[in-house]
């Protein structure tokens, strides 16, 4: 006898849990034979509005994590991609890759991962600075997270593209709202599960799925997102730019593309010091 | 022989004035927050419930200097002029006469807890003397808590002279009953309470659901037995009661909907600040956002707005 299908309705992570889009909207997803897959959720403004709700109340408890955890978590997150590794690459291969570009796509995905768990308990000493001043006061620069940021990730690579724009980011204590590969949206939906998973406080990082053209002009104008890490064509830049000017939002774009993704070029601490804030404390001492 | 339990006492009354159909009710106030409302009519019910605030700081340490920059923002709510004024700013008696000097020559009530809030475990001769201090320091309004006790035990007729004797010591200032709804456990007792206050307060007097300090405050529900009350009592008697539910109420949405329940129970009458407040601290910079909100198009950070301690 054989058994019924059990068919899997994808929900993006959004504030630690699995939604729906409050619009209850769905588009429907082919995989790469053009057979239909399944229906991913529409989100809408509204979903960015309560995902940035939900990430603000997240955000000073995870910036209060020690450098240290959260390299840990970070870490762990990496553990999780390398254990449910073949599922990945069966999903990216479903969709079009493959199965070797698959793999290297899902190992460096995991390499990248590492390599900002590394940088958690360090880019503070490359980044922070004492300064030499010329009056008797101890004067010194630390880094501050920045709070809520934007990213809207490429269409490819899906996953590497997404992840490479999120760990830099949340590694300081910030925390995320993603717009998943428009295209290519189920990888965003798999890492969700992983998120879910690993330690990684709800709401630090909300993954969303739907449309650029609807989503992006309230990435662009919410308030409360401090800054935005997006790659985007010349019309999204263009909104993007607008849109920030009036809240004098941060607005950071990628320009890799294809091979670009998996060089070491494409990791760095300056992708970490693209979203922080610098402090500089003038403390007074005996002269 | 003469029944005399707190349940007996309890049916005489809804005999009189009717029980509550609790299914109903909750049937009835789930319809509420599936209203479309929209553009101009959001920011007409967004300001307007910005003027039915009261403005409320009831903490320990509350001090002098907090009072006086609640009473600044009570005046003027946030940098754009055409946001009006709140109601009433709602403190301590202690703090009543700060509050006066404050709001100066603004229309702005001063609003004062007293009876021993939040329990009314006092005295009744300290529970009055507290409101007549209150009034002497300058409250234009006192809110009362009722004897919850007595109430309970069925001794209605306590409860409704204790009210009747604050009424007296309140001479010109208007008083709000708080029923404190979480602790009467009932729809029907809330009815009931409801009644035996407004059968003895002035029109113009408010009741009110609670006094935000237990762990459940106003919801929809409790709110539509008390509006029902207001209704089936200015049908009985044309006396025009006040209601001002307290407690919980902390976004602007939720405030849409109870002014929801209010026009479609008691109409248009009563969407006035003379006859609906909020009893709520936290309310107003959620309405301020949201006004921003629809007049930029762009959702705004809540630390853009007064108070909003977090900078994350």
């Amino acid at each position: 006898m054989s058994r019924l299908p059990i068919t899997k309705t994808p929900k993006p992570y959004v504030g630690g849990s699995f939604i729906r889009s409050e619009s209850g909207r769905t588009f429907p997803l082919a995989d790469a034979t053009g057979a239909f897959f399944a229906n991913i959720p529409q989100c809408t403004r509204k979903d960015l509005r309560n995902a940035i709700e939900a990430a603000a109340k997240a955000g000073p408890g995870w910036a209060k994590r020690t450098a240290y955890n959260r390299g840990q978590i970070l870490y762990r997150l990496a553990e999780m991609l390398e254990a449910r590794r073949d599922e990945m690459i069966g999903t990216l291969v479903r969709f079009g890759s493959t199965k070797s570009a698959a793999a290297k796509e899902v190992d460096a995905t995991t390499d990248r991962l590492i390599y900002y768990a590394g940088w958690a308990d360090k880019y503070e000493q490359v980044l922070g600075n004492t300064n030499p001043v010329a009056s008797p006061h101890f004067n010194f620069t630390v880094t501050e997270p920045m709070g809520v940021v934007g990213v809207i990730a490429p269409d490819a690579p899906a996953l590497l593209g997404l992840v490479s724009l999120i760990a830099p980011i949340i590694v300081s204590g910030n925390t995320v709202i993603a717009l998943a590969a428009e295209k290519n949206p189920y990888p965003s939906i798999i890492l969700g599960e992983m998120l879910a998973t690993s330690d990684l406080p709800g709401s630090v990082v909300n993954l969303l799925t739907g449309f650029r053209r609807e989503l992006i002009p309230t990435f662009a104008t919410h308030t409360h997102l401090r800054a935005i890490s997006a790659v985007a064509g010349p019309a999204d830049r263009q909104a993007l730019r607008l849109g920030a000017a009036e809240s004098v939002k941060r607005v950071h774009f990628t320009d890799l593309e294809g091979a670009a993704w998996f060089k070491t070029e494409a990791e760095s601490v300056y992708a970490i010091r693209d979203f922080l804030e610098f402090k500089t404390t003038w403390h007074p001492i005996g002269a | 022989m003469l029944v005399r339990s707190a349940s007996a006492a309890l049916g005489r009354l809804l005999d009189e004035i009717g029980p509550v159909d609790c299914v109903g009710v909750e049937e009835r106030v789930a319809k509420y927050t599936t209203r479309s409302i929209k553009k101009g009519s959001k920011r007409w019910g967004l300001q307007l419930a910005v003027t039915m605030i009261d403005l409320t700081t009831l903490e320990g340490k509350d001090t002098p200097g907090k009072v006086a920059s609640l009473c600044r923002k009570a005046i003027q709510p946030h940098d754009d002029q055409s946001i009006p004024s709140v109601a009433a700013v709602c403190v301590y008696p202690s703090m009543a006469r700060h509050a006066r000097k404050h709001l100066g020559t603004s229309t702005i009530k001063v609003a004062s807890v007293a009876t021993a809030f939040p329990s009314g475990q006092a005295p009744l001769k300290t529970r009055l003397a507290e409101v007549r201090a209150a009034v002497a320091d300058g409250a234009d309004e006192i809110d009362m808590v009722i004897n919850r006790g007595a109430f309970l035990a069925g001794e209605f007729a306590r409860v409704q002279d204790e009210i009747a004797a604050v009424v007296e010591a309140c001479g010109a200032s208007a008083l709000k009953v708080i029923l404190e709804v979480s602790e009467l456990e009932t729809f029907d007792n809330i009815r009931a309470a409801s009644f035996l206050a407004m059968e003895v307060i002035r029109a113009g007097d408010f009741i009110k659901t609670s006094t935000g300090k237990t762990s459940l405050n106003a919801t929809l529900g409790n709110n539509q037995v008390m509006l029902e009350a207001i209704r089936d009592f200015y049908l009985d008697t044309n006396i025009a009661i006040g209601m001002k539910p307290a407690g919980g109420i902390r976004t602007a949405k939720q405030a849409l909907h109870f002014l929801v329940a209010v026009k479609e129970t008691l109409g248009d009458a009563w969407l006035t600040n003379k006859r609906y407040r909020f009893g709520a601290s936290s309310l107003l910079n959620d309405l301020l956002r949201q006004i921003e909100k629809e007049k930029t198009g762009a959702y705004q950070a809540p630390y853009y707005f007064s108070e909003a301690a977090e900078s994350y």
